[in-house]
């Protein structure tokens, strides 16, 4: 942790928030990506373009990311690709069923004091720290 | 359309900021979470950002009667804790620990070609209709 990475995660939040507002104000959405998908997994007349047009703005935020700050993507933690599919599924299930990932529950619930997503919130990173002490534990971080 | 554009907008400043601020590094992600080990507490200063401004300009947008381009606000209203809330944001935060990605940032490393990006995406959208399937 240094000032420079602290100072830009802080920003980078602040960004994400007016990212969250603008969706709001213009289409009246809570920007909840796991919803997003769901939603776009079962599309349904009228209710799909907002959403199609999320993924490919993230995607693009990608490509613009990957021309002008590659070292943003670049490093991805070794592993069997078995471990990115069962954490894949555990992720699509899991913000299905609790309603909300990262950016729902955690930015934008949080933002409205949604009790749910405070709840949500704490229980998700109390399960991300579980695992990641779990793995290490097993020695499968370096 | 507007609303195709007004989406895209929206994403493309949201990918932008989760790239300036770590979330897309899933080395930095499981740094967060390394509570036993090596903690890197640098992505809490993530949530604090982004929740201080939508937390302020979500009251401000909400004051309107509509947003610009739709006839209402769609926002959740529930409030009760049930045991899905609890047992998926578990299985949740589990895959995400595991990986280091959650859906946001795991779609904006798609265009990186990295395998375990794809990997974990198309798991993703199978956990989501398994979801489905056993749901019904």
């Amino acid at each position: 942790m240094n000032w420079k990475t602290s100072l830009d995660a802080l920003i980078g939040g602040g960004i994400i928030g007016l990212a969250s507002s603008f969706l709001l104000l213009f289409a009246g959405r809570v920007f909840g990506v796991s919803g997003i998908l769901g939603g776009l997994a079962f599309p349904t007349k009228g209710d799909a373009l907002w959403r199609v047009g999320i993924i490919l703005g993230l995607m693009t935020a990608g490509f613009i990311l990957m021309i002008t700050k590659p070292d943003a993507m670049a490093i991805v933690p070794n592993g069997p690709w078995w471990r990115y599919s069962v954490a894949g599924i555990m992720v699509g299930f899991g913000t299905q069923l609790g309603g909300g990932c990262t950016s729902g529950h955690g930015v934008c619930g949080i933002s409205r004091f949604s009790v749910r997503s405070i709840v949500a919130t704490v229980t998700f990173i109390a399960g991300g720290m579980l695992v990641v002490a779990v793995m290490r534990a097993l020695g499968v971080l370096a | 359309m507007k609303i195709f554009f007004a989406s895209f907008g929206s994403a493309l400043l949201f990918g932008l900021g989760l790239g300036l601020s770590g979330m897309t590094l899933p080395s930095k992600v499981i740094g967060f979470l390394d509570v036993t080990g090596p903690w890197d507490p640098t992505l809490a200063f993530v949530m604090m950002g982004a929740i201080f401004v939508h937390a302020i300009s979500f009251r401000l947008i909400t004051k309107r009667t509509s947003p610009f381009l739709t006839t209402s606000f769609r926002l959740p209203t529930r409030n009760d804790i049930d045991s899905r809330l609890i047992i998926g944001a578990l299985v949740f935060g589990l895959g995400w620990g595991l990986a280091g990605f959650c859906p946001g940032p795991a779609i904006v490393g798609l265009v990186s070609g990295i395998p375990a990006v794809f990997v974990f995406v198309a798991s993703m959208l199978v956990g989501i209709y398994a979801y489905r399937f056993v749901s019904r």
